[in-house]
């Protein structure tokens, strides 16, 4: 699947975007795949409160499916207008 | 129903024209514009907006859908831009149609408020030594529980 990073959390990560396989059942799952990886997936997810998620362009939580899911997307809490 | 996501400019005054002609089933046409503001603590130079291209627009779309069934819009527009802009630019505006003016002024204000918190875009603040993401306010998402 694709994973997009946005504001803060793609300046830790230090990508905006990249593809990743991953087994990982919920976004909780996938979320301690990455921690597990490298320092800098530990920086950006160590407060998950601070942190959205997006699948497949729809707002939705950290004990989501990902079941069918192609685009997870992490980022803060949005700042429009 | 217009929903524009764009780096450039527009035109406060040749957006709220084409919108107000051919509303001639309604009766009350509202816009709001939103401003590039200074930070709190002065000295910003550009003001960063990234958004999530794709999700953005089609979150846009749903808040204004939402908006035009609640209170029965004519028309709903919606511009907001990204990319750098500089204090004083116009960042947004939304404008509503409807048959009385109430419902004109809420569902501008819905738009603003779910805009707010529920559209996908990030605002960082950049001054000549510093460069800081503004931090989502808890009262823009408590102002989304009025609704």
């Amino acid at each position: 699947m694709d994973i997009l990073y946005f504001a803060w959390v793609r300046e830790r990560i230090g990508v905006p975007r990249e593809r990743v396989e991953s087994g990982a059942a919920t976004v909780n799952d996938l979320v301690a795949e990455l921690r597990a990886r490298e320092e800098r997936y530990e920086a950006a997810f160590a407060d998950l409160s601070a942190l959205r998620v997006a699948l497949d362009q729809e707002l939705s939580d950290f004990d989501a499916p990902l079941e069918g899911v192609r685009e997870v997307a992490f980022f803060p809490p949005m700042t429009g207008g | 129903m217009r929903i524009s996501v764009q780096e450039e400019p527009f035109d406060l005054g040749v957006e709220a024209e084409e919108f107000a002609k051919g509303a001639d089933e309604v009766g009350a046409v509202v816009t709001f514009t939103g401003v590039v503001r200074d930070s709190d603590a002065g000295g910003m130079q550009v003001m960063e907006i990234e958004h999530y291209p794709g999700m953005t627009e089609k979150a846009l779309t749903q808040i204004a859908q939402e908006a035009v069934q609640r209170w029965s819009l004519g028309d709903v527009l919606v511009i907001h831009r990204h990319g750098r802009l500089r204090p004083g630019d116009r960042i947004m505006m939304v404008a509503t149609a409807a048959r009385h003016r109430k419902a004109a002024f809420e569902a501008a204000e819905y738009l603003m408020d779910y805009l707010k918190s529920r559209a996908p875009f990030w605002k960082k603040e950049i001054s000549a030594d510093t460069a800081d993401w503004v931090a989502a306010k808890d009262e823009d998402e408590d102002a989304l529980s009025r609704w």
